[in-house]
């Protein structure tokens, strides 16, 4: 029974979605497009949006032109390594800070956690110049250190492990003969999957889109990594737009694939940290 | 568990055997997350401090103490004082259209359906996409000859605009594909929030016989207060801390101005990893840090006692809860 207004309310809804979305789509289609192109369609005009000859030489070109190889390759190890480094030191300090009582914890949690607000770009200076007297500027080590701990994983980690994880179980498994490590390992961290799950997509995508850390803390080419690789490109070079937005393309599809397929893990996820470590 | 004894030197001179394995695991397994912090976090955070108080050179951040003399330096340098504009106005006009379309995006995906998780999906894929493509396709977007842009605006007979090469433009268009992307991030705090109102509250303000602007106006807005607060908040911090897309698309033989859109990061990053200026840049940093707390206490300060009113009020009014 929707009356008339509320009818024509339901299209104009619908037409303003849409609409909405379109502008959100388009440039990830006209970097495809692009990406798609041969040069001298590349710079038509007017503008088409679906290449009347589709050809994957950009994607060719861009590892021909510049090591994206070898970008890719650093960024899904800065990624990786990051990730598991997160996941083990959220898991660890979470199942502490939750279960146990010792002096000063509070104070190391606060500690953690006040952090969190304070952005790279607030300290990077001094840690730049703690990495250069330990003589990891342009490391691997250097890279990817301010990536390995995220106060909003151990916050996280330890809401999830008092809630889920009753103290008779871990003294059932003490009275068992079961030493404290044993008992993390292999009682509370089976049981971890599901915030395990949403921390470490969070993790590799905070990591993998990281772009000042990289841009201060390496100088050689073999360290780059996609983000930084694509910037240095565009900034220092004229390179064409179709392999520059082939590798573009290259770059969002690790992320793009992992959130479709766990968008809602992603979501929840990403709207509870407040987008950052 | 343990039953404590009532005097309190037993308990301090005897903890039971498994209270002690605890503690000396508690101990052992937070030790070197505690310090990887400290590593890569608390130190700096402080160090930093202490360069901002100092004169620097290549290599050495502290080689004269001077006080305050970075700090009063700042304010009277040009490029400064321009950064922090520039990245206030870009702090409030991203976060003030952010916000209106996320709420209005919200307000029309409130109902869940099939439909609705698609859009959610859409609008979110900005936010997880990196910076540096999204930035590099605007560039690309905004090109004065053969922008996909400037070729949409001439259908209304628009004449080509340079997005990136003039001044004034060149913050508008960076202000534009910043707001493209957080809007979904926002959209979807609110979502949330919007969801999480009781269906009640609405059926009743419906019942007293409200309008659908009335309800949203007088029930939805008020209650999402404390959620509103808490993005702006976000938002405007974030956006404090812009850097990438201003690096890439002001950069390159067709980048913005330099200055036009010169922000506090990008000050930052050039006083001292181009200049070397390390104490200099370390005391802008202090500034940007001042802001990001000011803005966080605010929210803190804010959201406990606003959130208690807000419900006595609501609850006050009777009529519609």
């Amino acid at each position: 029974m929707k009356s008339h207004a509320g009818k024509s309310a339901n299209i104009l809804k619908h037409v303003l979605l849409l609409m909405g979305a379109t502008i959100m789509v388009l440039p990830f289609v006209w970097m495809l497009s692009t990406s798609l192109k041969p040069p001298h369609e590349v710079l038509s005009w007017p503008p088409q949006l679906i290449p009347k000859t589709i050809t994957g030489m950009n994607y060719v070109t861009v590892f021909a032109t510049a090591p994206f190889a070898r970008f890719f390759i650093n960024s899904v190890m800065m990624a990786s390594i990051s990730t598991v480094s997160i996941l083990i030191t959220s898991s660890i300090a979470g199942y502490v800070f939750g279960k146990f009582n010792f002096p000063l914890k509070n104070f190391l949690f606060i500690l953690t956690l006040s952090t969190a607000m304070v952005p790279l770009e607030v300290y990077m200076i001094p840690l730049y110049m703690s990495m250069v007297d330990l003589g990891w500027v342009n490391t691997f080590m250097g890279l990817v250190a301010p990536y390995l701990i995220m106060s909003y994983g151990i916050f996280f980690m330890r809401q999830n492990i008092m809630a889920s994880i009753p103290d008779e179980l871990l003294d059932a498994a003490r009275i068992d003969g079961a030493s404290e490590w044993k008992i993390f390992l292999r009682v509370v961290f089976p049981m971890l999957s599901g915030p395990i799950g949403a921390i470490s997509i969070f993790a590799f995508q905070q990591t993998w889109a990281a772009f000042i850390w990289p841009l201060i803390i390496t100088s050689s080419r073999e360290l780059w990594t996609m983000e930084l690789g694509l910037g240095m490109f565009q900034y220092r070079f004229t390179v064409d737009l179709g392999p520059i937005n082939a590798g573009s393309m290259l770059s969002i599809i690790p992320v793009l694939i992992m959130f479709l397929l766990m968008r809602k893990k992603i979501i929840q996820g990403i709207t509870l940290t407040g987008m950052k470590g | 568990m343990n039953r404590i004894p009532s005097d309190s030197k037993v308990r301090r001179r005897k903890l039971s055997e498994t209270e002690l394995k605890k503690r000396i695991f508690a101990y052992t397994a937070i030790l070197p997350v505690i310090f990887i912090f400290g590593f890569v976090r608390v130190v700096p955070i402080f160090q930093n401090f202490l360069y901002s108080l100092f004169q620097s050179t290549i290599g050495n951040p502290l080689q004269k103490f001077i006080g305050t003399t970075n700090f009063a330096d700042l304010f009277r340098d040009e490029l400064f004082v321009l950064s922090l504009r520039n990245t206030t106005y870009f702090a409030v006009f991203v976060t003030l259209f952010s916000v209106a379309f996320a709420v209005l995006l919200a307000a029309l995906l409130s109902t869940r359906s099939r439909a609705s998780a698609w859009y959610e999906t859409i609008y979110f894929l900005p936010v997880i996409t990196p910076m540096v493509p999204v930035a590099v396709v605007w560039k690309w977007i905004y090109d004065p000859t053969y922008g996909l842009l400037n070729y949409v605006l001439s259908w209304f007979g628009i004449e080509p605009i340079g997005w990136l090469v003039f001044p004034n433009t060149a913050m508008v268009a960076i202000i534009i594909m910043s707001v493209w992307k957080i809007v979904g991030y926002n959209m979807i705090i609110f979502l949330v929030g919007m969801r999480d109102i009781p269906e009640s509250y609405i059926e009743a303000a419906r019942i007293d016989g409200a309008s659908t602007m009335q309800v949203f106006w007088r029930v939805i807005m008020p209650l999402l207060r404390p959620i509103m607060l808490f993005v702006f908040v976000i938002s405007t911090i974030n956006s404090y801390n812009v850097f990438t897309q201003v690096f890439i698309m002001t950069s390159g033989p067709q980048g913005a101005p330099g200055n036009a859109v010169r922000t506090i990061v990008f000050d930052i990053y050039e006083n001292a990893f181009r200049y070397f200026r390390t104490g200099y840049a370390a005391a802008e940093a202090v500034v940007l840090f001042v802001i990001i707390l000011a803005l966080t206490l605010i929210q803190f300060g804010i959201s406990g006692s606003k959130e208690r009113r807000e419900k006595r009020r609501l609850l006050r009014r009777g009529g519609l809860v």
